[in-house]
């Protein structure tokens, strides 16, 4: 890149117009608009935001095809399993990995680049900056899962009509189910928020992340059968989930009790990243 | 104004800066000097919030700087260069911080302008050199148009034309009436720019002065002279007081006497001087002699000992 740009440098150093400067202060909602310009402004935000939705659109509807697909080959045992509602919730699977990295990328990658010091020197009280990402990621989180959940519900039950296997919108617990994806994937953005905030750094925040939501559950699943049944439904993506059980499972929490005790982890996890974010050196 | 009151930062073990008290003052450039890892930029970061002092207070036009309602319009500050998101554009980097503070985007436009890069302010940072993050760096800085501003080694990475620029460019600030701190490990950079000085080694204060008196105090009075007739110079320029050492067969250095009155003594005598430098390094050596013992690294040559105890 060129670095001739000096003939149209000069002395003069422009003071602002004095009703320019007028009502020139710090607030929430301007940092949260400041947040909206960085977050539109970096390429990698809409790639992620296109990925959660992908994925959750259309997974659940290939999965369904490719069911009726198989269908000829279905016995009466793997029919009576067949379950069309969490066979098309099933791309929160993968939609969660691509909302948890956006939150820890909103902050940990403000750490990895440098950026973290201008924004710090900006807003100094640094809480606004913490709670603006917060409410950002949360919010674009949520507005596109509920298009994401009702195109992979709603397609998948068209696709299941040709062989007469689907549910409804009425049926029991549809509604809860397909948007508490949309929920249970916003407190999971936020989580990835409270992570970057706290970890700093991308490759440890997404490392702890996977830790927690994938790989802690594995980890329970292989202790013996009565202490997996006591410690499973407790750890933060099983109580989250228990909001996408579709049929009442007596080794989840109920539906709302385990989504409470979800958001309760990340709330917990949050204070202390804004306890830290406060406290410590930037 | 800056005023850092009794400050102490520790990390872990290591104290990065140890009781320092100092003020900035409007209307001049003052320069902030010390060897690697002194303490320079752990105290700038402390004047904007970025660290807290372990013990003591640091504030900015009267309150601590995370206190203002607008801090951007109290200080403005280029620290390490490369505090910006390298996939986000220069226009855009600036739009975000000034949006925090209600700043408006024409003024984003005019310090663009202001440091040259208007051609490149749409392009992604990721392909700007080191002197473009310099110039966008200043640019953040001057955003708020603010009273004070704090300028760590703002030369790193310029051509000559951007360090002559980046020197106009604090004068003229200062000459606005603003506060102007800059660092710099080189007081050759800072004798040129700077009209008072604060020099730290190890976190410690060792000298508060103008550049004219510590100038003044350190001049070694060199004069390197250069003429055929240096074996009778040296005999008419001999006095209590001067020192005077041949170079070659064609030189001398002198020192505790000015140039101009060597030059006359030989003018008086009719001897052909073909140079007469007095020595503009002193400065340079007065500094590192002032901050030999508080250099982090030195050099050394001796081989390390193995410990070998029965």
């Amino acid at each position: 890149m060129s670095n001739q740009t000096s003939s149209t440098i000069d002395l003069i150093v422009p003071e602002m117009a004095p009703d320019a400067m007028a009502g020139v202060r710090v607030t929430q909602a301007r940092v949260f608009r400041s947040e909206w310009i960085k977050f539109r402004t970096l390429r990698s935000s809409w790639l992620l935001l296109a990925v959660a939705f992908g994925s959750l659109a259309t997974i659940g509807i290939a999965v369904n095809w490719s069911t009726i697909l198989d269908f000829a080959h279905m016995d009466a045992r793997e029919l009576s399993h067949f379950n069309a509602l969490d066979d098309s919730m099933v791309g929160f699977q993968l939609t969660q990995l691509a909302v948890g990295v956006l939150g820890i990328l909103i902050i940990a990658g403000e750490y990895s680049t440098g950026m973290i010091r201008s924004s710090l020197a900006a807003v100094p009280n640094r809480l606004p900056m913490l709670w603006a990402k917060t409410v950002l990621v949360a919010a674009l989180t949520f507005v596109v899962s509920v298009p994401a959940s009702l195109i992979t519900f709603f397609g998948s039950q068209r696709v299941l009509s040709s062989h007469h296997l689907q549910t409804s919108w009425s049926a029991p617990n549809v509604p809860r189910t397909v948007l508490g994806v949309a929920l249970y994937l916003t407190v999971v953005a936020v989580m990835g928020v409270a992570l970057g905030a706290l970890i700093r750094n991308i490759a440890g925040a997404i490392a702890t992340f996977v830790g927690i939501m994938l790989v802690l559950p594995g980890i329970a699943g292989s202790l013996p059968p009565t202490w997996a049944d006591r410690i499973n439904p407790y750890l933060p993506p099983t109580a989250g989930q228990a909001l996408l059980a579709f049929r009442a499972d007596t080794r989840v929490m109920l539906p709302w009790n385990g989504f409470a005790l979800f958001v309760a982890y990340t709330v917990g996890l949050l204070g202390i990243a804004a306890f830290m974010l406060k406290r410590k050196d930037a | 104004m800056i005023r850092v009151d009794k400050v102490r930062k520790r990390y872990g073990d290591v104290v990065a800066v140890d009781d320092l008290t100092f003020e900035v003052r409007p209307g001049i450039v003052t320069g902030f000097l010390g060897p690697n890892g002194s303490g320079k930029s752990t105290t700038m970061r402390m004047i904007i919030g970025l660290d807290a002092p372990t013990s003591g207070a640091v504030t900015v036009n009267g309150k601590a700087y995370r206190r203002h309602v607008a801090p951007l319009r109290e200080v403005g500050a280029l620290l390490e260069a490369r505090s910006i998101h390298p996939g986000r554009s220069a226009r855009n980097h600036l739009i975000s911080l000034a949006a925090t503070t209600g700043i408006s985007p024409a003024r984003v436009d005019e310090v663009l302008g202001m440091v040259g890069l208007s051609e490149v302010a749409s392009k992604r940072t990721k392909g700007f050199s080191l002197g473009m993050g310099q110039r966008l760096g200043i640019a953040a800085a001057l955003l708020g148009d603010p009273a004070t501003i704090i300028l760590d080694e703002p030369t790193n990475g310029l051509d000559p034309e951007g360090i002559l620029w980046v020197r106009h460019l604090l004068k003229r600030l200062a000459a606005q009436g603003r506060t102007v701190l800059v660092s710099s490990h080189l007081m050759a950079e800072m004798s040129l720019t700077a009209d008072h000085l604060i020099i730290i080694g190890k976190g410690k204060m060792l000298a508060d002065v103008s550049v004219a008196e510590f100038t003044r105090r350190s001049a070694l009075d060199l004069v390197y002279l250069r003429s055929p007739a240096t074996v009778r110079l040296a005999e008419l320029l001999a006095r209590p007081g001067v020192t005077i050492t041949p170079v070659g067969s064609d030189r001398l250095e002198i020192g505790g006497l000015g140039s101009d009155v060597i030059g006359d003594i030989a003018a008086e005598h009719g001897l052909p001087i073909h140079e007469l430098t007095p020595h503009q390094a002193s400065l340079e050596e007065a500094f590192m002699d002032m901050t030999r013992d508080s250099v982090e690294y030195h050099t050394t040559n001796e081989p390390a000992t193995v410990g070998a105890s029965a």
